[in-house]
């Protein structure tokens, strides 16, 4: 569909990142020191860092692929929002106080202070970046996609624009401002989803049939659109879909049901039909074609699990097994991510760093609730875009208004903006810190500390514009699950076993480090989902048996660990105090 | 159970095995649930309470589940802290 780009929400967007690039001048105008930079002294309150958590971890695929495949397949998208917050539970009960206990200002110090290994201190800062740059790709493309549509620039221009926004706001305050912009990112996106939520609950639900005509949008050999065999244009475009065809019986002849409380909205949708659209495409000699066509269906069917995971319903071992696999990278993943370890250090204690990740699970479990009902409101809002599961929140506010509309879609550009800078932020850390610092052995003053992170973060703004621009074609939600897969399978064997094995020894980590990276890294690469989406090649081709590689990495992780451990234990170890 | 405490800390140990049990009663909930979405989704399609049928009802409930054991989690380590330690 093609839309007009509104000036207030170029006006919302602009005005909150000079906002955010000021303050984050304001707080960088003293000079700065190491623990200023990378730590921000140690001395953010914890309630602050606790809403920070939840703006560094709520990235676009939280925001707008969960509302969006809520929106077109049901259940199954909540699934997602059950598993990026479940991995808080280990972040909170397993990994944040010793992490905070052990480390200095990068995930590398924690897993190294036992040790003083500059093997640990190389392998660790490789996953990091590694981890944060798969990360980063998919904030990258998301900005570039949300910005041709709602703001009419090119995309690789809000590529280019996050990416300088972002370093300008690493560069200046480091990690001060990087919390400071991440709160503000969190404390809007939970509030606004708030009251989008209310506005949806206040609307009810009302049926709507539309037009069940199937369309066509069709792009010729030379790039032309076309829509229905006719040229696109604003007046003959995709119709908007997302449809409720009938309320329960209860309802009679009436066609809304007036305001509605959380838990009866969901029961009403349930007994109601509700008209989703899928597209299948095609190629001939006068194009690719993708037809787009309506079902008319049950509530009860969109309400249960087995819409987007089709293997949920087929029965197959191997689905199945992908399925799993995917939900234990998402529990085991979350407490492995780099940038959010790194949050461990702005407290100034243990018991700090408990109660901002209880802060965190809050705000983070409140925004979670509220997607089902931004994704379900924007099933049935009749505003829908069939070609794009991403458009479903920000399309969801403009069936209210378009002051609203503006302001989601700045708040999509803002979520991006405060991922982004958490991810810059540790590989910024991993670089300086500990491959030219530790690894390379290079003594530098804490002035020098400071500098050398800072060009670090420009290097890495400059690496994330490029693959952003680079890697457009991309689907968004699946580079995140790549990166929670490497995460939990590179990191979390090492520091659990670290934590909780007296007998681990520096090689089984680094081999653990390493071998978990490789082999998630390698499966991906030769998994279906990679060679269907990426290299475009048949499914079939590929030689692994289900595409997500935690459930077999991330034991292999601890196995690897656990073998190298013992048959190195010669090395004289301390018993730990 | 083995001292969980951390190396190079003062480790509160209690506190750890608090964290870790809480963290066992949440991996049966979670793995459970997703034992069922695999192999028991009729399950999960029921009603029970007349409302929103079961998957719903256990998303909501995992999502409310984790907010209420980090606050026990929280309100139980500053019970076995020493009192005026570590507050704000």
């Amino acid at each position: 569909m093609l839309y007009e780009s509104s000036p207030v929400a170029i006006a919302i967007f602009a005005s909150f990142v000079l906002a955010v690039v000021g303050l984050s001048f304001w707080l960088g105008r003293k000079g700065q020191s190491a623990k200023g930079y990378y730590a921000a002294h140690g001395e953010i309150h914890w309630f602050i860092n606790g809403i920070a958590f939840a703006g560094d971890y709520l990235s676009a695929a939280s925001f707008l692929g969960i509302c969006g495949m809520i929106a077109f397949h049901g259940f199954d998208g909540f699934l997602y929002s059950i598993g990026f917050l479940a991995g808080w539970i280990v972040a909170l009960f397993v990994i944040a106080e010793p992490i905070k206990s052990l480390g200095k200002f990068t995930f590398a110090d924690a897993l190294d202070a036992k040790y003083n290994s500059r093997g640990i201190k190389l392998s660790v800062a490789i996953s990091t970046l590694v981890v944060s740059i798969f990360y980063l790709i998919p904030q990258m493309v998301g900005a570039g996609d949300l910005i041709v549509p709602l703001l009419g620039l090119p995309h690789a221009v809000g590529v280019i624009l996050v990416g300088i926004a972002v370093t300008l706001i690493v560069v200046t305050a480091g990690m001060v401002s990087t919390t400071w912009v991440q709160f503000i990112k969190g404390s809007l996106l939970v509030f606004f989803c708030g009251v989008l939520t209310s506005m949806i609950l206040a609307r009810g639900l009302t049926v709507n049939t539309g037009s069940l005509e199937p369309q066509t949008r069709s792009v010729t050999p030379d790039g032309r659109v076309l829509v229905d065999g006719e040229p696109q244009t604003r007046d003959h475009d995709l119709r908007p879909v997302g449809t409720l065809a009938a309320l329960p019986a209860r309802y009679g002849d009436a066609t809304t049901t007036g305001p509605l409380g959380p838990l009866e909205y969901l029961s009403v949708l349930e007994d109601s039909r509700i008209v989703t659209w899928s597209g299948k495409k095609s190629s001939d000699a006068s194009g690719t074609h993708t037809v787009y066509t309506p079902t008319e269906r049950a509530g009860t069917d969109l309400l249960k699990p087995g819409g987007y995971f089709k293997g949920l319903t087929t029965g197959k071992l191997a689905d199945k097994l992908d399925f799993a696999s995917l939900m234990l990278a998402l529990f085991c993943g979350t407490a492995s991510l780099p940038h959010i370890l790194i949050r461990y250090y702005t407290v100034k204690d243990a018991a700090a760093a408990r109660k901002s990740t209880v802060v965190g699970i809050a705000a983070i479990g409140a925004f979670y609730v509220l997607t089902l009902f931004l994704g379900l409101g924007a099933m049935t809002s009749g505003a829908l875009d069939p070609t794009s599961t991403n458009m479903a929140a920000p399309l969801l506010a403009k069936s209210f208004s378009e002051t609203l509309f503006a302001v989601i879609s700045a708040i999509a550009f803002t979520t991006v903006l405060g991922t982004v800078s958490g991810l810059i932020m540790a590989g910024s850390g991993a670089v300086a810190h500990d491959l030219v610092e530790n690894v390379l052995g290079i003594p530098m003053n804490d002035a020098e500390k400071v500098r050398c992170g800072k060009i670090a973060a420009v290097g890495l703004g400059i690496v994330a514009m490029a693959l952003g621009i680079l890697f457009r074609s991309f689907n968004v939600s699946f580079l995140v699950g790549w990166a929670f897969n490497i995460a939990a399978s590179a990191n979390l064997p090492a520091l659990v076993m670290l934590l909780f094995w007296p007998r681990t020894t520096k090689e089984g980590i680094i081999s653990a480090v390493t071998v978990g990276m490789v082999a998630s890294l390698t499966w991906i690469l030769l998994s279906a989902d990679t060679f269907e989406k990426v290299y475009g090649l048949s499914r079939d081709a590929s030689p692994v048996p289900f595409s997500q590689p935690g459930l077999v990495t991330i034991p292999l992780g601890f196995i690897v660990l656990i073998v190298v451990s013992l048959l190195t234990k010669a090395q004289p170890q301390g018993k730990p105090a | 159970m083995a001292d969980n405490s951390v190396p190079g800390s003062e480790g509160p140990g209690r506190a750890a095995r608090i964290g870790f049990g809480l963290f066992w009663i949440y991996v049966i909930l979670y793995f459970g649930f997703i034992a069922l979405v695999l192999f028991r989704p009729d399950i999960l399609s029921s009603r029970p309470f007349g409302g929103v049928n079961l998957a719903i009802a256990s998303g909501l409930g995992l999502i409310a589940a984790a907010l209420l054991l980090s606050v026990v989690y929280m309100v139980a380590c500053r019970m076995v802290e020493s009192p005026g330690g570590n507050r704000r």
